[in-house]
């Protein structure tokens, strides 16, 4: 489906699609993001990884201000998404989102669900919303299920409406959270499949993922977020082949090999019990 | 752990557990139909069919009791249905307002007309609106104001029920529906409230048998011959024929909406679980 090995490919031309600067986020006491940067150009396929808590959705969400920042700028195609003024609807038509839980509409067939939004929000008429919901059920492999209802999907057949739901809005930009953390191992591949599919044909992207194959395959630049900052950030081959940062070290070992993880940290203890 | 031996220990004597359920259950039964043969000889049936059931005086009764009477409680009930959905539906959203004096209105209304017995809401439509506006008449005379009256005490209880509606839909559906770019409101009416109706058609059937019953206090807004209702009609009747059985008539035809209304929401429920399953 894709080309093989195409990391840090050239894609990423042009200007920034998605600047992030100085964001910070708190709920109440709980400092979750304590001051990021971030640059995404056009084009760019950007995955951010990290332990739970890290606050790599949190930031995700952000970005299209699902959440609130507490401190910080987001711009989006360089219309300013923190400024208080801004039609943040208008935005959000330009930025797609797939979330961890799908969120499909369960009261509507999948077609109604790639239709809906077209029709309620970008005034498409019928036949046009209809036509754009084909094309892109077409593109996720899923023109069959035209007329069943989400309850009657597999969570990795939902989850490829969810994309097909958020590409007939034309974005410019899709967001990606934990797309494949809700699915059985076995569907992974194909949601990851379509992701690959978007990839090549230049989407700009930002993945929050646990899936480190498809980080070191398909991302132009992986974000490895720790305790609410980026630790470090590059190319795939750099920061999940060879990390800089113990701290990512830890992490990359404990998510690739968990048996390794618990032998590191049984000889850690060992080394602590002969200093004591 | 003496508990569990006991019970993993074969029974020497006494009953087992399923013949003691068995036995519990019979015994249930029994009492229940000595009760009912108890009341059915000792009721003196002559008297009661003399005063509840003279054949004669139930059939004077047709048509108008389906014509008019009937009619008219069905009409009553429905125009109040209607304002309480739509005077409900907007108190609810007040009540979820993030906006505070919204959420206070809509708290204050919800506990006044919830509070008030539906007669001294009718008692005070029928006396104090008239003095207040003196001049003023509310649209549809008796029909508009019964429709006020029973939408004001709906939209108490319904705004409720709504809420509950709104809150039990998944929080990711209304997140899905802004980031593809609805507004606040627009989602709320495509997304939120379509599937609230779905979980909330059985207590919001309650409250259309509760309203349905309660049109009966229409009688006290003053009403002419034609405006009458199923329980003014009947108890018209049987006050004309000093007999009661335009009062049975009245409370089997309360009957005839009722029940089947309840079997045709008990389908459209399966229903809409077939679609969400």
């Amino acid at each position: 489906m894709s080309t093989p090995g195409t990391p840090g490919t050239p894609a990423a031309t042009g200007t920034a699609e998605i600047q992030v600067r100085d964001l910070h986020k708190s709920f109440g006491d709980n400092q979750v993001l304590k001051g990021i940067d971030l640059e995404i150009r056009q084009g760019e396929v950007v995955c951010v990884i990290g332990p739970s808590g890290s606050g790599k959705s949190t930031l995700l969400r952000c970005v299209n201000l699902l959440e609130e920042p507490t401190r910080g700028q987001v711009f989006v195609g360089g219309t300013e998404v923190t400024d208080p003024d801004v039609d943040i609807d208008a935005v959000r038509r330009r930025i797609g989102m797939v979330f961890q839980q799908f969120n499909l509409f369960p009261h509507l067939s999948v077609t109604e669900n790639l239709t809906l939004p077209q029709r309620r929000v970008l005034r498409r008429d019928k036949a046009t919303a209809a036509r754009i919901a084909a094309e892109n059920l077409a593109r996720v492999g899923l023109s069959e299920k035209a007329d069943a209802y989400p309850s009657s999907l597999s969570g990795g057949q939902q989850q490829r409406v969810a994309i097909a739901r958020s590409l007939a809005m034309g974005p410019e930009v899709m967001l990606f959270d934990e797309p494949t953390s809700a699915l059985d191992p076995e569907l992974v591949g194909d949601v990851l499949a379509v992701m690959r599919m978007l990839a090549d044909e230049g989407m700009t992207m930002m993945v929050v993922t646990h899936e480190m194959t498809f980080a070191r395959e398909v991302a132009d630049r992986v974000v490895f977020m720790d305790g609410g900052v980026i630790v470090e950030e590059g190319a795939p081959a750099r920061v999940i082949g060879d990390p800089q940062h113990e701290r990512t070290r830890h992490f990359l070992s404990r998510l690739l090999d968990p048996a390794m993880a618990e032998v590191e940290e049984e000889t850690s203890d060992q080394v602590g019990g002969t200093e004591r | 752990m003496a508990d569990t031996d006991v019970r993993l220990r074969p029974r020497k004597k006494g009953l087992t557990r399923s013949q003691k359920r068995r036995l519990s259950r019979g015994v249930q039964y029994a009492v229940f139909v000595a009760a009912v043969i108890a009341v059915a000889v000792t009721a003196d049936w002559g008297r009661l069919q003399n005063q509840f059931a003279q054949p004669d005086i139930a059939r004077q009764m047709f048509p108008d009791v389906l014509t008019l009477a009937l009619k008219n409680t069905v009409l009553y009930t429905v125009s109040g249905f209607v304002l309480g959905v739509a005077l409900g539906l907007v108190v609810a959203l007040m009540r979820l307002s993030s906006v505070g004096p919204y959420r206070w209105v809509a708290s204050v209304y919800i506990e006044v007309f919830r509070g008030l017995p539906a007669l001294l809401i009718f008692v005070f439509i029928a006396v104090a609106v008239p003095l207040a506006f003196p001049g003023t008449e509310i649209p549809g005379g008796t029909y508009g104001k019964a429709a006020l009256g029973l939408g004001l005490i709906g939209a108490a209880y319904m705004a409720e029920t709504f809420r509950a509606g709104i809150q039990a839909v998944p929080k990711g559906q209304m997140e899905a529906a802004r980031s593809l770019g609805f507004s606040p409101a627009r989602a709320m009416v495509s997304i939120i409230i379509p599937q609230a109706f779905r979980i909330i058609l059985p207590p919001l059937t309650n409250e259309f048998i509760m309203l349905f019953k309660d049109s009966s206090l229409v009688l006290l807004l003053g009403v002419t011959l034609e405006e009458r209702e199923l329980s003014k009609f009947g108890r018209d009747l049987a006050s004309t024929t000093a007999n009661s059985t335009p009062i049975l008539v009245a409370g089997l035809c309360y009957l005839l909406v009722t029940i089947p209304l309840g079997f045709v929401v008990r389908r459209m429920e399966a229903k809409a679980q077939e679609a969400v399953k």
